[in-house]
């Protein structure tokens, strides 16, 4: 692509506080962009392919970079290219439109060196200009928060919460990250991806509804949690509730009569559990400490709990699904039954496995089909996890869970031999 | 807000407090108790021993105050009014009057809408994690996942969860099943480059298998699912959960779903 030479442009570019970018980004609505470096953007690998998606790519490319229209930089175009461009921007009018929409207030300083170009661009360009920038700058900043600077501007400013907290009750405030459902711009908002749930929600202020979610993406929320594994995404409230001080920030949510509660609590439920999956069941104040003690009784017959699961720290899988952790409808204190016209139906969505054991799939097929999930000779046999499903009543006694260990495993993991040789296992052995 | 109300009455007795409570900003929530309900004192047993002033509160909320006295005793008796309305609304709501009153608020979304994506904007039903006040603020129900939301405005949030209770919304829905919006298969999976990532995909998986052992428990117990699906991805007469694969596929069309997942 000879559009371009970064050479020429970082000559006359400064990221100041009155950048373009730095405008960008302050804007109202526009709190979930990082701001991109410029060292990313002159570096033309990165903008590759960007050219076609973008109309008028180059005056879009010197607002963003807060370049005067310089004659050097536009005699590299060819004139078969800038007719191309023109083209181009008819083409994709239409892919626009929300960006058109947008306020621009913050590509003001951009726009007015663009009323003396060469062309004399009138105002109508201008604005076509600005929208083109903003789509540029959503487009490279989906690519610029998967790169390594990027990845770790974005975790400063989860660090800071400025993407919000999940609105689930269970998910206790655990910070959330921008997500696109589609990586092609014009299509849908930006919405929130919660770790604690592993599920999607709108932003519960209505200016990021025009947000574009192309700019962040289908990728960032899950390699962001690959590229730092070691973050604790449990709520602050519930860490901070374990020293016995409760958060400034997510007492909000609560009301103050509420977080004393909470406070009042700590000190009961701590002293009897340690377990980080302590049994937290909000509104049921009743035998709580029966039912505490028989969920660490029942924690405790577990085998033992890997450390990690499919990659991912064990307290850092979904900590807001599982046991404890869904709604159970109930009236006057009774249980709404299942088989209930309006019973409960989609427990399923927020269940996880008591014993994380079972998501170990691998090794859950190793062990039926044989082979190991190394290729080393097998040596883990015998590590039988006890099957307690989340959803079913409690198994009282250890023979009761042995059989269902049995049993359990080879009839819910028939049938799908496809989706275990998928999970890009090295050595698949015949099925034994 | 009290200073407002104060004004108001003492110059003008034709607004009428429970007009003004439930149209002031932050109460959209609550809807209007019947007069005839109120004054039936055995639907207010038990509260005498709740409410603070509770006579007077309840003279207030019928428009039938007449009590002389200094600022800070009204501004006391206001509180305890306000909050004896709380109470004696989470008993109303529940019955068929009230129902039909809240019934109209659900279906005009004044309790807002689902944040869930996949939830499509479902109105919300408020609710309490407690039925005793002073323990936990009022959270939002959604009738789609089943699942409880906090408030986006702080000003709901920090209602009383008591003034709802445990049980309105339930009952709203057995009693009109009508309301009862059908459920979905349809669910994020967090993707990498267009990858499933691993961890989450296994519990999605395992979650899946969780859905399946539901339908046959309710098979097993034949629970009409020959009339209704179970969900609205089902494929009408069967058990479509063998092509979950396929549906998941049909409903992210934006990435083209490989048959591999990164660690």
């Amino acid at each position: 692509m000879p559009e371009f030479d970064p050479s020429d442009m970082s000559a006359t570019s400064s990221q100041g506080v009155d950048s373009w970018i730095a405008g960008f980004c302050n804007l109202t609505g526009h709190e979930y962009f990082a701001e991109v470096s410029e060292d990313f953007i002159e570096d033309d690998f990165n903008l590759t392919g960007l050219q076609a998606q973008v109309p008028m790519y180059k005056e879009a490319l010197e607002m963003i970079l807060d370049v005067e229209p310089s004659e050097t930089g536009s005699s590299n175009l060819s004139e078969e290219e800038e007719e191309e461009e023109e083209e181009e921007e008819d083409d994709e009018e239409g892919l626009l439109g929300e960006e058109l929409d947008q306020p621009v207030e913050g590509a003001q300083n951009g726009g007015n060196r663009n009323q003396n170009r060469r062309n004399g661009r009138t105002n109508s360009d201008t604005s076509v200009i600005e929208s083109s920038a903003e789509l540029l700058y959503g487009l490279i900043h989906a690519r610029y928060i998967t790169s390594r600077p990027g990845i770790q501007q974005m975790l400063e400013k989860y660090e800071l919460a400025h993407f919000g907290y999940c609105p689930r009750v269970y998910c206790h405030g655990t910070k959330v990250l921008p997500v696109g459902r589609t990586d092609t711009p014009g299509q849908e908002t930006v919405k929130l991806f919660c770790p604690s749930c592993l599920d999607i929600y709108t932003p519960p202020n209505s200016r990021f509804q025009a947000v574009d979610g192309a700019f962040f993406g289908t990728t960032f929320p899950g390699l962001f949690l690959m590229t730092f594994p070691e973050l604790d995404i449990a709520p602050a409230k519930k860490r901070s509730r374990d020293n016995g001080a409760t958060n400034e920030e997510t007492e909000s949510i609560l009301s103050p009569n509420e977080a004393a509660q909470h406070q009042g609590m700590t000190a009961s439920r701590s002293s009897s559990l340690t377990l980080p999956s302590a049994p937290l069941i909000p509104g049921v104040n009743t035998a709580k400490d029966e039912r505490a003690a028989a969920q660490a009784a029942m924690l405790a017959a577990l085998p033992p709990q890997p450390a990690t699961i499919n990659g991912v720290a064990a307290q850092n899988l979904a900590p807001g699904l599982g046991r404890s952790k869904i709604y159970e409808p109930k009236i006057y204190g009774f249980r709404v039954s299942e088989r209930a016209k309006g019973g409960p139906r989609m427990r399923w969505l927020r269940s996880k496995p008591l014993d994380l054991n079972e998501l170990d799939e691998a090794r859950i097929y190793h062990e039926k089909y044989g082979g190991n999930v190394d290729g080393d000779p097998d040596d883990e046999a015998d590590e039988e996890g006890g099957n307690i499903e989340d959803n079913e009543e409690e198994e009282g006694d250890g023979d009761a869970v042995m059989q269902s260990a049995s049993t359990r495993p080879s009839s819910k993991r028939k049938g799908k031999p496809n989706s275990k040789s998928k999970a890009g296992i090295a050595n698949v052995p015949g099925g034994g | 807000m009290m200073d407002d109300f104060a004004s108001e009455t003492d110059s003008d007795y034709t607004s009428y407090w429970r007009d003004w409570f439930i149209s002031s900003r932050g109460n959209e929530y609550f809807c209007e108790i019947d007069e005839e309900y109120l004054t039936d004192r055995f639907n207010l047993t038990g509260l005498q021993t709740e409410v603070h002033y509770y006579q007077h509160a309840l003279d207030l909320i019928t428009d039938v105050f007449d009590l002389d006295c200094e600022d800070d005793m009204r501004e006391t008796i206001e509180k305890s009014a306000r909050h004896l309305y709380g109470l004696v609304h989470a008993r109303y709501i529940v019955t068929t009057r009230g129902l039909v009153k809240m019934v109209e608020k659900f279906k005009k979304s004044d309790f807002g809408k689902c944040p869930r994506v996949h939830c499509d904007s479902q109105p919300l039903l408020p609710m309490g994690l407690s039925d005793v006040p002073y323990q936990k603020s009022v959270k939002l129900y959604c009738g789609r996942c089943e699942d409880i939301y906090n408030p986006k405005s702080s000003r709901h949030a920090q209602i009383d969860g008591a003034y709802f209770g445990t049980s309105f919304h339930n009952i709203l829905f057995q009693v009109y099943p009508a309301l009862i919006p059908q459920k979905s298969r349809r669910r994020y999976e967090p993707r990498v480059f267009g990858f499933r990532v691993h961890a989450g995909a296994a519990l999605a998986r395992w979650q899946a298998e969780e859905r399946t052992d539901m339908r046959k428990r309710l098979k097993d117990a034949n629970i009409g699912l020959d009339t209704t699906k179970l969900f609205i991805e089902d494929i009408d007469g069967q058990d479509s959960e063998t092509n979950e694969e396929a549906i998941i596929k049909a409903n992210t069309v934006e990435v083209p779903p490989p048959s591999t997942t990164v660690r």
